[in-house]
């Protein structure tokens, strides 16, 4: 089996996902192809030489429908050029990098782009419809609940307080702070620009720094009133009847942010970075999909990653740095406390909750600071990995070279 | 030659079919009537002469819908034929909306199932205005969906939300609520209905809202914001209000949900789909058989002693005006009986009077009531302490404390003063009637009528048959009962009889599981997610604990070395020794605040340290529903009860049990007596004797037999 390494990986800053957001006059295409001419144009690629391209967007509809073979060629790229959206939900962006990784490895292209974006402004979560919400078969079958209550019962099951669940949103603010003050973004973080040249973003626009437990301790929480409106406190009774009262702690200060986003991962065989001239910044070591119950839907990540590790061969012990995606602060809890990790090597430079969560990107968002991050720190092996909608996770381990 | 309908065509060539199904039955859906009405609909539609359709009723009702005996004995066609049935229904329909000839239906009462079906096919519906005339869609109440159409027409009428809401809910509503929501065209007087429709028929566009080029669903469409907000909410408050455990409303909003998405013929045929699915869904033909059938038996005195005249009360006497004696005297008053209210004296008895006024000023104030008539029955009540005031009464119904002596007490002051042939009933939950009938110089006049409380609430009364109680005293009894509007089941005597009997165990169980270190959240869920009203633990501390524990002295001091220990008496001890009594006391196995709500006493997991390997849903379900049906199989071996439909009626109006599965004996047969008997045999093993099966059990199951013929 071939290696599939990691040659480049860049992003475009997170704009905030409303109407007053800073990219939604952005064309969806533009926004993809942002990353894409990054890649293209630093890396002096000849891009009839990539093979394919795979690119995660959830909501792929209205202008993100069939998004990648148009951003593909609004980036520049040669007209022979093929490109493929996939949708594994808010995982997506992460499964296309494996998609491209694996091509490699099964011997079948040399050199690739794997990413995703999602224009959450124009196209909000669950504009393209959800069916596991409103099909009423599925619904009841499944015992559906949005992903806040999920994140509820995480923290309830778990016994997760409040305080906790704050103290850590307030942490991924400050270190997302400081590592954009220290410069640590600078390397894969591409503005985005008008046709003129003139700069519409070049920073993540959803971090609050101010935030501390105590401000955040403030905020209302967000599920309860859906919650006992319409009876989801009901809902997952039918798979937790050992709860006695759902507690209500998540709140738009301990979530991930609303943004919009994209990010690509250039990828390769040796041959193909020998051929484009580029040194592999890292080697993929192993990938994974898992799956579990549905309803409490955000607890797979911490399977995902046993599953890939014991793909690589390696323990728990061997990763020097994790990024677990910050869809609700009781998911990196969760996760830490499932895998036994001490918080210092987890999302050392903040995550969604501070940067914002655009869902089909984020995948090859974190993978990206990952490895920037293992390469300041001089440190060899990362595992990046997000929960996803259905009860899923995805993950990926890389060891940089 | 027809016989359900009758067809004229006016000299300007308007049809008016009307239905007039034979004899005292209203007018239903059956394959007789139905080909007659396909016939008569491509008569008319065929007919270069006839211009227009009027459909009308010849009964007091418009059409009521299917004959559901006819769905009952649908088990005995294959599904596919029964599918190509139902689609002809559908077809017939239609051809009517579509046939180009504008349908007007005159309805002249009231129009549920099938018949409101019918007339949302029309292009107009005019509605007689009568405050009694119901329309609706009733049938997920029975466990079954509308089939003709219903789920199709009503929300491309009226939007997905409204029609989710009434349809689930099997819902009927006023003829005024219905031109509210644009279900009906207008509301004119009786005697103009016809006119009305021949004037409609002749100025109306022959094309369905949704036949019309742009049609939009009212409320918007499935997949617009609004409309997944809809079915999203919808969704998970059907779990919420159904546990779960209900298919029917489920399937209903499933075919909603697609047929919106389709053309309205597509979407029959997602609706039909279902249809069949639930007629040959057992659960489905167990409600249709417990909550129509079986209740409608029951209400009408279908098993009353034949032979014995229909005894008519204008005046009884209600002894003790207590929580049960002032909702008792309620329901006689609210039915237009005078009553007699004792108590110990003149005050006690005049606070019972009170308690009846505050019940009828919150009806009135709720619209279930005229003032007036609040009025004329508060003035039928009559309090009092003296037992000279009975003299006059026609029947007596005992409501005093629930000790022998008092009762003893009560039956001669009584029978002291009232006429010799005056029935006594006494209203006890626990002690046996044979032995209450000793203090009786009538014990053949003597009979248990066991009612529930809140009294004006629940519909039940457990008619308790003493050793020596008369077949004339059951009969007149039963006569009261259906006079004050309640449905009785009638059983045998013993202690605790049925009801109590049976729905102790339930109680008691999730105590004991308690003891075993079940966690109590799971016990008092499980219990609302088998499909109980109440959690076992919730319950227990309702009924408060200390009387759980006096009444198990009492029982203990009867039985003497007959009693069996059980598990849960050790629970309820210890609760007691720490003051938590229950509701009451606002501490029992709850704490109970101020605002209503309730948490785990906290100090419970301490003394019953949950275990580590809890028990699965499943299990703690099975064990609280086969408890249940263990005591119920013993009632029927010992007599107590003598019918399955009692057992049905009786769980369901008593305390509630599932009625998805028709009642409790229904349960056992829905698990099947030769599973039930391994399963409980397995529990008896692992967690005691109580569920060890009794004879009657070991029989059906060697017999491969059920409760009811299969």
């Amino acid at each position: 089996m071939a290696d599939a390494f990691i040659l480049d990986a860049v992003r475009t800053p997170r704009g905030r996902g409303k109407p007053d957001g800073s990219l939604h006059e952005v064309a969806p295409v533009e926004l993809a192809a942002t990353s894409l001419r990054a890649l293209r144009t630093r890396n002096h690629l000849k891009t009839t030489a990539v093979e394919d391209v795979a690119i995660g967007c959830v909501d792929a509809i209205k202008d993100e429908a069939g998004i990648g073979r148009w951003s593909v060629l609004a980036a520049g790229f040669d007209e022979r050029v093929p490109a493929v959206v996939l949708n594994r939900y808010c995982g997506s962006g992460l499964e296309a990098v494996n998609l491209i990784g694996a091509k490699i490895m099964a011997g079948q292209i040399d050199l690739g782009v794997g990413g995703g974006v999602e224009h959450m402004s124009r196209n909000p979560m669950g504009a393209s419809g959800f069916a596991p919400a409103t099909d009423p078969l599925l619904a009841a079958d499944f015992h559906f609940v949005p992903q806040g209550i999920s994140a509820d019962l995480i923290a309830t099951r778990y016994g997760f307080s409040r305080r906790q669940l704050d103290g850590y949103a307030a942490e991924s603010q400050r270190r997302a702070k400081g590592a954009w003050d220290a410069g640590y973004f600078a390397k894969s973080v591409v503005p985005v620009v008008d046709r003129n040249g003139l700069t519409i973003l070049d920073r993540d626009e959803h971090l609050r720094p101010e935030s501390t437990a105590d401000s955040l301790g403030k905020l209302e929480p967000a599920f309860a009133k859906v919650a006992k409106l319409a009876g989801f406190d009901r809902v997952i009774l039918q798979r937790y009847p050992e709860i006695e009262q759902l507690q209500f702690f998540h709140h738009a200060g301990n979530s991930s942010g609303i943004v919009d986003g994209s990010a690509m991962v250039l990828l390769g065989s040796r041959t193909g970075a020998e051929q484009a001239g580029l040194k592999p910044r890292a080697r993929i070591r192993s990938f994974s999909a898992a799956a579990e119950d549905p309803t409490i839907m955000l607890t797979a990540p911490a399977e995902a990653c046993r599953i890939a590790l014991k793909r690589a061969g390696i323990g728990v012990a061997d990763v020097d740095l994790w990024e677990i995606n910050e869809a609700f602060a009781a998911v990196p809890l969760f996760f830490m406390m499932d895998l036994g990790l001490a918080p210092d090597i987890v999302n050392v430079n903040g995550g969604a909750i501070a940067m914002g969560h655009p869902l089909g990107a984020t995948g090859a968002i974190i993978l990206g600071t990952l490895l920037d991050e293992l390469e300041r720190r001089n440190q060899a092996v990362g595992v990046a990995t997000l929960c996803v909608a259905g009860g899923m996770a995805v993950a990926t381990v890389i060891e940089r070279v | 030659m027809a016989t359900h309908l009758t067809s004229d065509v006016s000299a300007d060539g308007i049809a008016t079919l009307t239905w007039n199904c034979p004899g005292k039955t209203p007018n239903v859906f059956n394959d007789a009537s139905l080909a007659e009405f396909f016939a008569a609909i491509h008569d008319s539609l065929g007919n270069p002469a006839v211009k227009g359709i009027i459909i009308a009723s010849a009964k007091a009702d418009f059409i009521v819908g299917a004959d559901l005996t006819m769905l009952l004995a649908a088990k005995h066609q294959t599904r596919a034929q029964f599918f190509d049935g139902v689609l002809r229904l559908q077809k017939a329909f239609r051809q009517l909306e579509t046939g180009g000839k504008p349908v007007v239906a005159a309805i002249n009462g009231t129009a549920v199932g099938g018949g409101f079906e019918l007339a949302m096919s029309c292009h107009a519906r005019v509605v007689a205005d009568d405050p009694a005339l119901r329309v609706g869609l009733p049938e997920c109440s029975l466990g079954l969906l509308p089939g003709a159409g219903g789920t199709q027409r009503m929300p491309r009428l009226i939007g997905a939300r409204e029609a989710i809401g009434l349809i689930t809910q099997g819902k009927t509503i006023s003829a005024k609520k219905a031109l509210e929501l644009g279900l009906i065209t207008e509301i004119v007087s009786k005697d103009q209905l016809l006119a009305r429709a021949n004037q409609l028929v002749r100025t109306i566009e022959a094309v369905q809202p949704w036949d019309k080029k742009g049609f939009r669903v009212p409320g918007g469409e499935v997949h617009s914001p609004a409309g997944a907000e809809t079915f999203t909410g919808a969704n998970a408050m059907m779990t919420r209000e159904t546990w779960g455990n209900y298919l029917a409303p489920r399937l209903a909003t499933y075919a909603i949900y697609h047929g919106l998405q389709l053309p309205i013929e597509a979407g029959c045929l997602v609706e039909t789909r279902g249809f069949v699915e639930l007629v040959f869904n057992p659960l489905s033909q167990n409600m249709v058989r417990t909550l129509y059938f079986s209740m409608n038996d029951a209400k009408r005195l279908k098993n009353r002693p034949k032979g014995v005249p229909t005894a008519e009360y204008r005046k009884i006497g209600v002894l003790g005006a207590g929580l049960m004696g002032h909702g008792i005297a309620h329901a006689a008053a609210t039915s237009g009986i005078d009553v007699t209210l004792l108590d110990i004296d003149l005050p006690a008895a005049a606070r019972g009077k009170e308690r009846i006024g505050a019940i009828l000023t919150d009806a009135v104030k709720k619209g279930r009531m005229t003032e007036a008539n609040a009025r004329a029955a508060l003035d039928r009540v009559t309090p009092t302490a003296s037992f000279d005031d009975l003299k006059d009464a026609e029947l007596i119904v005992e409501a005093v404390f629930e000790t022998r002596e008092l009762k003893y007490d009560m039956t001669k002051k009584t029978e002291a003063v009232i006429s010799p042939s005056v029935i006594f009933g006494s209203n006890t939950s626990t002690l046996p009637i044979s032995g209450l009938a000793e203090a009786s110089r009538r014990p053949d006049q003597f009979i248990g009528l066991h009612f529930f409380s809140p009294v004006e609430k629940m519909p039940l009364v457990e008619v308790i048959l003493g050793a020596k109680t008369s077949e004339e005293t059951l009969a007149k009894s039963l006569d009261f009962v259906k006079a004050i509007g309640k449905t009785p089941i009638v059983v045998r005597d013993g202690r605790a009889f049925f009801t109590s009997r049976v729905f102790g165990t339930y109680l008691v169980e999730g105590i004991a599981m308690l003891a075993e270190g079940v966690h109590p959240a799971l016990i008092d869920n499980a219990g609302r997610l088998a499909g109980m009203p109440m959690g076992s633990l919730t319950v227990a501390d309702m009924v408060n604990l200390d009387l759980s524990h006096k009444i198990r002295l009492q029982t203990k001091a009867d039985l003497g070395d007959k009693y069996r220990a059980h598990p849960a008496d050790d629970v309820v001890d210890l609760m007691v020794s720490h003051g938590r009594l229950g509701q009451k006391a606002k501490a029992g196995f709850f704490d109970y605040a101020d605002d209503g709500t309730k948490r785990l006493w906290p100090d419970l997991t301490t003394h019953y340290p949950p275990v580590a390997d809890q028990p699965s849903l499943a299990m703690v379900k099975r064990r609280l529903l086969h408890i249940q049906a263990i005591e119920t199989l013993r009632c029927l071996e010992e007599g107590v009860l003598t019918r399955p439909q009692d057992a049905d009626v009786g769980s369901i109006l008593g305390w509630g049990f599932c009625p998805f599965y028709g009642g409790v004996a229904s349960y056992i047969d829905y698990v099947g007596p030769k599973q039930l008997e391994a399963e409980c045999d397995d529990l008896a093993d692992k967690h005691g004797e109580r569920y060890r099966p009794s004879a009657l059990l070991r029989q059906l199951a060697r017999d491969g037999a059920t409760l009811y013929p299969s």
